[in-house]
């Protein structure tokens, strides 16, 4: 009997460890999988699959690795995952059109230095124009993207973490860029 | 000198080790205004996805995360039954009788044998996590002792950021402080106990302090050598670590 209440001791302190863990590294994820959906409740989704990704397989973790970094990992494999999934969803027909939120985004949440009507329809039309040269990249040139631009991984590690040979990851990245440039180009030189 | 390419230029605005001469390449762009106006263009282009809003998330969110999460976690490692066979009515009422007498039964025989506890996870997996959550925290707070040591000490010192780091990682401390008492570790909750100390120091300061508020910190962390204390335990933890985990390898899920 005691040694049951003791293991119950012991197993209520590793699930707080966990928890603390849980709790230190959800909005970094959360921003993440919202960079690499672009929608609100996908990434929210993403959030909770990482972390039960991570606790089934926290025996795969290497010591000498950053707990921080491995997750991120998780968190673009479970981001490719779930677009892989919408695609083919999206592919079959009679399929559900994009939700009314996200037709109907606030636009007081865009960043402006001065609201003047001009910047603000000029903020609006760079979201949209953002949002859609993010949408036209496949779902690899979009993780290599985040993972080079936000998360500062390096093509080695961009690799690593998509199963790709160097070469292969660099030109994820190139091609990931050019396409962005290509669509922003214009309007932010304008 | 050649013009520097598309693909270099993106090599050279992220920083990419090895991708190209960083030298060579400064001394180039020095000299050209076209490649200079190209990496303008693409540093406008990328730095404009950066304005791209992102939906904030508070500091309970991780919290939030945990409470839908927690019960999936308890169920044998989040694979919980979810799916409902269509039965007739009939059928349906039939087997729940079946099962409310099975569950009377089983419950029986099962409490004999087991106090419930809150989680189904192997004894291994939970050293594993602990382990891991130990060399995180290690982690986190050896960079905020780092960051303490190489603050300039001029004027007032904004130590804000720190502070709200350092009331992260005091309840955390405390938690594995607690968890090696009770593992018969002395020497690693003695070092928990000493970085616990300045942690507490640090949270309870105000946002900004004197450089001599900053100088009596930073003696603390020297005299007791807490930084190199907290990095031996960090190595001890990573050994435990690995050898917890050796018959297995890192790759991502």
């Amino acid at each position: 009997m005691e040694a049951n209440d003791g293991a119950t001791q012991v197993l209520a302190e590793d699930q707080d460890s966990f928890r603390v863990l849980v709790e230190r590294h959800s909005r970094a994820i959360f921003r993440l999988a919202f960079r690499m959906t672009g929608n609100e409740h996908d990434a929210e989704d993403i959030v909770q699959e990482t972390f039960l990704r991570a606790y089934r397989g926290l025996h795969k973790f290497e010591s000498r690795a950053n707990f921080g970094t491995w997750l991120h990992r998780v968190a673009i494999n479970c981001a490719l995952d779930h677009l892989g999934r919408v695609r083919r969803r999206e592919e079959e027909p009679y399929s559900e059109g994009p939700r009314p939120e996200e037709e109907n985004e606030p636009l007081s949440s865009i960043p402006s230095a001065g609201p003047t009507p001009e910047r603000l329809l000029l903020s609006v039309e760079l979201k949209k124009k953002i949002e859609g040269a993010l949408a036209e990249l496949s779902d690899r040139e979009r993780a290599a993207f985040v993972m080079r631009h936000f998360d500062g991984c390096s093509i080695e590690e961009i690799g690593k973490a998509l199963g790709l040979r160097g070469n292969t990851a660099k030109n994820t990245v190139f091609r990931a860029v050019q396409k962005l440039r290509e669509a922003l180009q214009p309007m932010v030189n304008s | 000198m050649r013009h520097l390419t598309q693909d270099e230029l993106v090599l050279f605005y992220y920083r990419e080790k090895g991708g190209v001469d960083r030298r060579q390449a400064e001394e180039h762009l020095q000299m050209c205004d076209l490649c200079r106006r190209e990496l303008a263009d693409l540093a406008r282009s990328l730095e404009a996805i950066e304005s791209l809003p992102i939906p904030e998330r508070d500091e309970k969110y991780g919290g939030e995360v945990w409470t839908r999460i927690r019960p999936r976690l308890a169920d044998g490692f989040g694979r919980r039954w979810n799916f409902v066979p269509p039965l007739r009515t009939w059928a349906l009422a039939g087997s729940v009788a079946v099962l409310l007498v099975v569950a009377f039964w089983g419950g029986r025989v099962w409490q004999q044998r087991r106090t419930p506890t809150v989680a189904t996870i192997p004894p291994p997996a939970r050293e594993r996590i602990l382990m891991v959550a130990v060399g995180d925290h290690l982690e986190r707070a050896q960079m905020l002792l780092v960051e303490v040591m190489n603050q300039e000490p001029e004027g007032k010192v904004d130590v804000s950021q720190k502070k709200q780091l350092a009331q992260d990682l005091v309840q955390s401390n405390r938690l594995y402080r607690q968890t090696a008492l009770r593992d018969g570790q002395p020497g690693v909750a003695n070092v928990l106990d000493e970085l616990e100390r300045v942690l507490l120091y640090i949270s309870h300061s105000p946002d900004e302090i004197s450089a001599d508020q900053l100088a009596s910190l930073r003696h603390q962390i020297e005299s007791q050598g807490i930084l190199f204390k907290v990095r031996v335990v960090e190595l001890q933890v990573q050994d435990k670590q690995k050898r917890a985990g050796s018959h297995l390898h890192g790759n991502p899920l």
